[in-house]
């Protein structure tokens, strides 16, 4: 696969994006998660709204080599509705936090959603036929009178339209006290991990009214609360193994076959703090906003505030390699705090080879680390560079007190204008990156 | 928990600059030269309590959301508990002690008198007061969030050692929800002792408040006690409220209120006065004179 700097291997170029044009964007479109599923065939959004909206990657036509598949809307439904909890007098929030697809079992596909408290498995089918002919009843689905029938035929299946349903299958709910930040599918394909702020729960795919409690940190004496659960994974290819990343920057890898409660974890991952940089926000940019397993298996990649760290699972010491991603913010923490930016949560993914990284950053601005070759990239998804396979051109943000032409000073950054959400196909260079409500789609330069 | 290394350093000089006033320009920092010094170190005081009244502010505001972010307010909160410890040991300490007339133990006994006294008075009647219980820290979260001036006084750096033994307790106080019409005149009892870390108590307790389930009184009706068996009830415990009272910072609430009028004279005292009248009047009742 190819490396991720400018040059002669590798250029990204603007292939497509969704969503609204207009400068005021409404509270409810913005998209809260983006994930492709297995094949890289579709690809699911989730907003604020409730709303799940996905992309299905049209075949390559003859016509047109040069372009890639584009992804054209395939399904859009309401996933969760605004909720209030009568106990706690407060509502609950709409907006999906995470989607996970399930792998395909049939023609239709699945997708587990969830927002706060409840999490949904969504099935979405698509009917391009229909039959004609029956015996039994009209055209019309008007029963025919038995007596009416002098001859029998073979009903006949003619192509209509493509209709595409979205039903839900089951709906897990009343497992979560604390807002759910993660869902994992398991590699056996019938479990799935939920987690939320303490807990970490365990279901079966097929039974919706029980879940197993399996991480639980939750204090006996909430006074004592200092640490959160902050995301959850589950292993890729080893059933038993999960992992949970907390605000102070730790990753507790835990074995569900040691107990059945995997309070103590088998492998605790912490790179000790560098003492010269201590300060006041030290806990605050070490809290890990997202954890991801490569898809060997072999490494995780955990994002904080600043940086991007690689692990080896076989050490936990330290991280085997650290990224950062916009180090000209550490002289700005306190301003960052102020207006509560220090608290965004950017995740992070794996390209399919395991060989590059990506994660967001601010001004609509996202980085992707080439692994080999250790080179780095700043791209930026914005309007102006959507010109279909325009190249992205690489973007730099100015540290020290000489701005070159085209940089762009710290201080201009837009703190607004935030990539919290990007994906990367499976399989090919095809990359979805969610700039606030527009959904932009880049892809390798085909030369 | 691994403790993160030891007691932090003072933030690099690089972040002092930025902080005392986001957009200013960084000073110098010169070596040795006594006078110098100061200026830098009460430069990095004024920054550390500016960090520390922000932090406490966003707590204070985290509860009045719809549905405030555990981890947001855990790390604030954090922040906040390790502000206070730098405070405590840079001998910030030593200035409210002081300014209490060098003994701690005096106020904190009455205190204590005060506390057994309403501690009693609940225990008495058992279920019900559960309710007037929660009527008191609705009636104070009232007070100390319509009451700027309060606030902001209670808030002040003066006595952060008070702040200290208060942050954690309030997870459990603050528990209690502030909902329907309960009665506020039995909240009255509630004001002593906590006037001292009120922003900070009122401000986290009433974060981790809205992430457990209420429960009815317990014992009061076999039906509903089934309808919320699997309601966590551990915070609504008596015991375990009581023992967050008891444990709250051992100073008078006007003691601390005299202590701020009489040593720093920055403090508003035209404001302080009708709400010392007011914390008199309750204080009376309470002491039963």
């Amino acid at each position: 696969m190819a490396g991720v700097g400018g040059g002669n291997d590798f250029q990204w170029c603007f292939s497509q994006v969704k969503g609204a044009i207009d400068e005021d964007v409404a509270e409810a479109d913005i998209i809260s998660t983006v994930e492709f599923n297995y094949s890289g065939e579709l690809l699911a959004t989730g907003d604020k709204g409730g709303r799940v909206v996905i992309f299905q990657r049209e075949q390559e036509s003859k016509n047109r080599p040069h372009s890639r598949g584009e992804y054209n809307v395939y399904s859009t439904f309401q996933s969760h509705e605004p909720e209030f909890d009568y106990l706690k007098s407060l509502e609950i929030e709409e907006k999906i936090n995470k989607i996970r697809w399930l792998p395909q079992q049939n023609a239709a596909h699945s997708l587990l959603s969830t927002n706060d408290k409840t999490i949904k498995l969504w099935k979405i089918s698509q009917r391009d036929k229909r039959a004609e002919g029956y015996n039994l009843k009209d055209e019309d689905g008007r029963l025919r009178d038995p007596f009416r029938i002098t001859s029998l035929r073979v009903p006949v299946l003619l192509p209509m339209d493509r209709m595409v349903e979205a039903s839900p299958r089951r709906i897990f709910a009343n497992a979560h006290t604390y807002h759910i930040n993660s869902i994992s599918v398991n590699s056996d394909h019938e479990t799935y991990l939920s987690a939320d702020d303490l807990r970490v729960n365990l279901w079966h795919l097929e039974i919706t009214d029980r879940s197993f409690n399996i991480v639980d940190i939750k204090p006996a004496n909430m006074e004592e609360l200092t640490e959160v659960i902050t995301a959850a994974e589950c292993h890729p290819h080893q059933c038993n193994v999960f992992v949970y990343s907390s605000s102070k920057g730790t990753i507790r890898l835990c074995d569900m076959r040691a107990a059945a409660l995997c309070d103590r974890q088998s492998k605790f991952f912490e790179e000790p703090e560098d003492p010269s940089s201590r300060s006041f926000f030290s806990e605050i940019i070490s809290s890990i906003s997202d954890v991801k397993f490569s898809h060997s298996g072999r490494y995780m990649m955990t994002r904080d505030y600043l940086s991007v760290k690689v692990w080896d699972l076989n050490m936990e010491n330290r991280p085997v390699e650290t990224y950062q991603v916009h180090e000209y913010l550490r002289s700005k923490l306190c301003s960052l705090y102020e207006n509560d930016c220090i608290f965004d949560k950017f995740e992070c993914c794996w390209n399919g080879a395991d060989s590059a990284i990506m994660t967001g950053s601010y001004n609509n601005f996202f980085r992707m680390f080439d692994r080999n070759t250790r080179r780095d990239i700043t791209l930026e998804a914005s309007r102006e560079n959507s010109k279909p396979r325009a190249i992205l051109k690489a973007r730099k943000v100015s540290t020290g007190g000489k701005r070159k032409k085209d940089e762009i000073s710290v201080d201009s950054l837009d703190f607004n204008k935030k990539i919290l959400h990007t994906a990367w196909h499976p399989k090919e260079n095809v990359i979805a990156v969610a700039a606030t409500n527009n959904l932009y789609i880049f892809q390798d330069k085909i030369n | 928990m691994r403790k993160r290394g030891s007691r932090p350093i003072y933030m690099p000089v690089r972040r002092r600059r930025e902080k005392a006033n986001m957009y200013s320009k960084g000073t110098k920092r010169k070596f040795s030269d006594g006078v110098d010094n100061k200026a830098v170190a009460a430069s990095y005081s004024l920054q550390r309590q500016s960090l520390l009244d922000m932090s406490l502010l966003k707590l204070q505001l985290c509860h009045m959301l719809a549905e405030p972010n555990l981890c947001r307010s855990v790390l604030i909160a954090n922040t906040v508990r390790q502000i206070q410890e730098e405070m405590a040991h840079d001998g910030s300490w030593q200035v409210v002690t002081e300014a209490l007339g060098g003994s701690g133990h005096g106020p904190s006994d009455r205190l204590v008198d005060t506390e057994v006294l309403c501690q009693s008075s609940e225990q008495q009647d058992g279920g019900p007061r559960l309710y007037s219980v929660m009527g008191y820290d609705g009636c104070r979260e009232e007070e100390v969030v319509t009451d700027k001036a309060l606030c902001s006084v209670v808030v002040g750096d003066r006595a952060p050692a008070l702040l200290l033994g208060t942050i954690g307790h309030c997870w459990d106080r603050g528990e209690l929800r502030v909902e329907d019409g309960v009665s506020k005149d039995s909240g009255t009892g509630e004001e002593e002792g906590t006037k001292s870390g009120e922003g900070a108590k009122m401000a986290t307790g009433q974060v981790f408040g809205t992430f457990e389930i209420k429960n009815g009184a317990p014992g009061s009706d076999p039906a509903l006690e089934e309808l919320f068996s699997d309601v966590d009830a551990s915070y609504y415990d008596l015991d375990t409220m009581l023992t967050g009272m008891q444990s709250a910072p051992k100073m008078g609430p006007y003691d601390f209120l005299d202590s701020l009028a009489s040593s720093h004279g920055s403090v508003s005292n035209s404001s302080c006065r009708a709400d010392l009248n007011e914390l008199d009047h309750i204080m009376e009742i309470i002491v039963g004179s």
